[in-house]
């Protein structure tokens, strides 16, 4: 049988106070993808937004990015890092809210590390595209942590997790 | 005007929220190395299409791109226009009239054991037969050191309904084992 609607929500959760990190976790692993949107405001100063998966907190993540500031290009990576990272040139801020949608990649599987595709932008501030590496043994991912390196999200940020189902194989 | 929900039968106003939603259509995993791959036979019920792919390929570097002619057309009716940042440097490209259009980033054979490069490719409007064919993606892979992440656009100049994609590596001659390329059909 023909598989019907998929994106489906899988947690939904608005900040009823301000806080630096937030945990996603018992993610089912009967999805393909994983879709993550936020839309968030810092509660004072602008930070970043990083992340961890399945609390790994070795050095197993690196990433690149390439993004534009509304004057200049450019590029960036990091390799051999204790976390990932969602927005670089586009941080979070007072005022407008930055908008990330982040895609983890075949997350459930066993056979390849994980990686994650986004994109993100902010008015006033730019608009990037990231990709993240995930070295662990492969593993399924079943937790995401989210944090800034001290100040904290707002109250109203959004963070909205969806599962995205494959279709049958050909 | 009655709505009928495709989800459930019903019907009403409140049934079209039930008929904008993302569906999938079919899933290649590819168990053995693969030249081609082929979406055919696409249905021309829904709003836009997008493949979600995860591969690699045989190409002896870290990684390129893909190529992607519909429904079989090989004459020189693409055209594209990428973004690409490497780590250090942000460079564009373009090209016109081509007889593929270049979309997404596969890793190659160097690119390090279990790493595959990963693209969302967005075809809207695939079924309209007054509008040019338009594509846009996100792509990227990451090894630890080195990486590309990139933004693509890209136009099939022909009004024709898209019924069948080709997909193949661009400068490698197959797709390796554990690829996976997956369709899905969004209504609105």
């Amino acid at each position: 049988m023909a598989k019907t609607a998929t994106y489906a929500l899988i947690t939904s959760q608005t900040l009823g106070s301000a806080t630096s990190t937030l945990t996603l976790d018992s993610i089912p692993a009967t999805y393909t993808d994983l879709k993550l949107v936020i839309s968030a405001t810092a509660s004072s100063t602008a930070h970043h937004i990083f992340f961890r998966l399945n609390s790994d907190s070795s050095s197993n993540y690196s990433w690149t990015n390439v993004g534009g500031d509304g004057s200049t290009p450019g590029s960036s990576r990091l390799s051999t890092q204790p976390e990932g990272r969602l927005t670089y040139a586009a941080a979070v801020r007072t005022g407008a809210p930055t908008q990330v949608e982040a895609n983890f990649m075949d997350y459930a599987n066993t056979t390849t590390y994980k990686t994650v595709i986004s994109r993100n932008g902010r008015a006033s501030d730019g608009v990037e595209a990231t990709v993240n590496l995930w070295r662990k043994t492969p593993e399924a991912i079943n937790s995401i942590y989210l944090f800034t390196t001290g100040p904290s999200f707002a109250a109203g940020s959004t963070f909205e997790l969806y599962g995205i189902e494959a279709g049958n194989a050909a | 005007m009655s709505i009928t929900s495709i989800k459930t039968g019903a019907t009403g106003i409140s049934a079209a929220l039930d008929n904008n939603f993302m569906e999938p259509i079919v899933t290649t995993l590819l168990t053995t190395s693969t030249a081609t791959v082929t979406f055919s036979a696409i249905p021309q019920g829904y709003k836009h299409l997008q493949i979600r792919w995860l591969a690699r390929d045989n190409y002896a570097s870290d990684a390129s791109d893909a190529i992607i002619r519909f429904n079989s057309d090989s004459s020189s009716s693409y055209t594209w226009h990428q973004i690409v940042g490497d780590g250090s440097s942000a460079t564009s490209y373009a090209s016109t009239s081509q007889t593929s259009m270049r979309a997404g980033i596969v890793a190659g054979s160097t690119a390090g054991t279990n790493v595959f490069a990963v693209t969302v490719l967005d075809l809207l409007d695939y079924a309209n037969t007054f509008k040019n064919k338009t594509v846009r993606n996100l792509a990227g892979y990451d090894k630890n050191g080195a990486g590309q992440v990139a933004l693509n656009s890209g136009s099939w100049m022909n009004t024709g309904a898209i019924t069948q994609i080709d997909i193949s590596p661009r400068v490698g001659t197959t797709f390796s084992q554990y690829s996976r390329f997956s369709l899905y059909g969004i209504r609105g």
